[in-house]
């Protein structure tokens, strides 16, 4: 396993950080657009950035990307400040926005970038049909892009954003304009890559989506990251719902040393409770009195943690 | 290398846009009928006796100065358009963000873009002046005294407007830096007869009207060059001899254009195009 993991890594599988930012702002006339972003994505990693329309990701990549300049602040993209010229051959982009040249076909869109990213051009031909195989766009590769749907140009940005195997790939929304078939496609697209050792960059509102492929994931909200870790740090444990009655409302709040307790009157939640501890509850409710109905353990979904944290007053 | 595959990309895209095809087109039906026309100037009479080789000459001189016009204003127009959408277009659908996003500096994006398009402008001015010349040369065996430098020159003036509408575009939506450069065409064009007026009547201020129009905009002082490159000896001589008021005249040239002139197209151009660069590189996009 290890073995093929190296034969399918990109060149340099080092220890250097994907992406390393600090205190990374931008500021467009008086709006804020990016405030401070400090953070690490590993290499070989599938970093989530979530946060609502405006919340500042497209600046962010931009900024990585070194199309726009930070008001202030660093950053280093595979080891290099960010712009340099050199590591951009290895970087992959699918642009959020975008209409690629409609007097082109998908292959010959394809062919400008594998000569703008300089790669040798004996492997472009190669390249080039496997990107479009992978992507699934073989069959129309030589028809104008202006005849594609708006799903297959997403798919020929993320077919440019593959070529020459590169070691970080920035998604920006990449399922946006794709049907449920092709956001799965996406997905198993992004794992491939991964076991590739490329690491990926992933904007999205999508919380289920970022949900079934990212490690780590930073939320942001008006150009702030207001959480940031692995989705397990993030969602903080389990939680169960119990339904019940017969006990007093002292009784009731005594339970809280199994975890937080939520009183929903007819249900309690019980939040970052150890799955172990779940039998040891029932009988606590059992031997105080009460009547148990149901017991249901759930995991709390990103959405309710994205949710959540979108509601919190900003601390500091 | 980034800049030659913008460069590529750009004549590329003329081509599959349909553009050149229609120009094309139009050329050939226009050089069709020039030299339909030229081969009819040998039927007029003159006092019921046939025209003479040399007053075929000197109409065919006088004729080449009209199509020449036309064929600088279409160049010019050609220019304005390729050059004030491009830019803007590739912003507007994101392309610049995808291009930009490879290892190509954004003075190899503007640089490669004003490449094709020159390479166009200058192809198209070429070919077209070339046959044209050629046509006219068959009819009746009239060639321009310096047919290399009318090239030159009409050349020339579409490079400016490329590079004024290239300039603009960096910063300007397609529409308005287009209106802009086409409307700087038309009154530098003006300022030229302006300036002449101010020669004829001696009045400085006038006069300068016309030097720093043709400073800001050198498309008509290059056109001057281009007719006083078609003008044969007699019709020197006799512009020559005419009073003052006859610099206004946009279709006579007295005198061809001075070096410290041609020195200045040169550096308006370096200082254009090195303008685009830098406007390019500190806009947002």
């Amino acid at each position: 396993m290890l073995d093929l993991k190296e034969k399918l890594a990109p060149q340099a599988a080092s220890a250097t950080p994907a992406i390393h930012t600090v205190e990374l702002a931008k500021r467009f006339g008086k709006t804020m657009a990016l405030a401070g972003l400090t953070m690490t994505v590993p290499p070989g990693e599938v970093f989530g950035f979530l946060g609502p329309n405006g919340a500042g990701k497209t600046t962010a990549v931009k900024l990585l990307l070194g199309l726009i300049g930070p008001t202030s602040g660093e950053a280093w993209v595979l080891g290099a400040p960010i712009g340099d010229l050199a590591v951009r051959r290895r970087i992959g982009y699918l642009p959020e926005l975008f209409r690629y040249q409609g007097w082109l076909s998908a292959r010959e869109v394809l062919g400008v970038h594998c000569s703008l990213a300089r790669l040798p051009r004996a492997h472009w031909k190669t390249d080039i049909g496997r990107v479009l195989e992978v992507v699934g766009l073989a069959e129309r590769a030589d028809d104008r892009v202006s005849t594609y749907s708006k799903g297959m140009q997403q798919r020929l940005g993320l077919a440019v954003a593959l070529l020459g195997s590169p070691e970080l790939v920035f998604l920006d929304e990449p399922t946006s304009a794709l049907d449920p078939v092709g956001r799965h496609d996406v997905r198993e697209i992004i794992r491939g890559l991964t076991e590739g050792g490329t690491a990926v960059f992933l904007n999205s509102h999508l919380l289920t989506e970022v949900e079934m492929v990212c490690d780590r994931v930073a939320v942001v909200d008006h150009g702030r990251v207001i959480a940031t870790g692995t989705l397990d740090e993030l969602l903080g444990g389990h939680a169960v719902r119990i339904r019940l009655t017969g006990l007093t409302p002292a009784e009731r709040a005594s339970l809280r040393r199994f975890g937080d307790v939520d009183d929903e009157g007819e249900w309690l939640t019980l939040r970052d409770i150890d799955l172990d501890h779940v039998p040891d509850l029932v009988a606590e409710v059992v031997r105080l009195g009460g009547r148990v109905y149901a017991v249901e353990p759930r995991k709390q979904s990103l959405e309710d943690r994205f949710l959540e944290l979108l509601a919190r007053p900003e601390e500091g | 290398m980034g800049l030659l595959t913008i460069a590529r990309l750009t004549i590329w895209e003329a081509s599959r846009r349909k553009l050149l095809l229609a120009v094309v087109a139009l050329t050939v039906v226009i050089i069709g009928m020039s030299a339909w026309g030229f081969l009819k100037i040998w039927d007029l009479e003159n006092n019921g006796h046939r025209v003479t080789v040399t007053e075929v000459r000197l109409i065919s001189s006088q004729l080449l100065i009209l199509i020449a016009f036309m064929f600088s204003f279409v160049l010019a127009l050609s220019a304005v358009l390729l050059a004030s959408f491009s830019l803007p277009g590739e912003v507007e659908t994101g392309v610049v963000l995808s291009l930009l996003a490879r290892p190509l500096r954004r003075a190899e994006l503007v640089l490669g873009k004003w490449l094709g398009m020159a390479a166009l402008i200058v192809a198209y001015a070429v070919v077209a002046g070339g046959l044209e010349m050629l046509v006219i040369d068959l009819d009746t065996g009239y060639v321009p005294p310096h047919p290399v430098q009318l090239l030159a020159y009409v050349s020339a003036e579409g490079l400016v407007l490329l590079s004024m509408a290239l300039l603009l575009s960096t910063r300007l939506p397609g529409i308005a830096g287009g209106a802009i450069t086409a409307i700087g065409f038309l009154m530098a064009w003006i300022g030229g007869i302006v300036g002449g007026i101010g020669t004829a009547f001696q009045n400085q201020a006038i006069e300068d009207v016309g030097i720093v129009s043709r400073l800001l905009l050198p498309t008509d002082a290059l056109w001057r060059g281009a007719v006083f490159s078609m003008e044969p000896a007699s019709v020197v001589a006799v512009a020559k001899a005419a009073p003052p008021g006859a610099s206004a005249n946009p279709f006579l040239a007295t005198h061809g254009q001075p070096v410290e002139m041609l020195l200045w197209v040169g550096f308006w151009f370096l200082a254009v195009v090195a303008l685009s660069v830098w406007s390019f590189r500190t806009r947002e996009v």
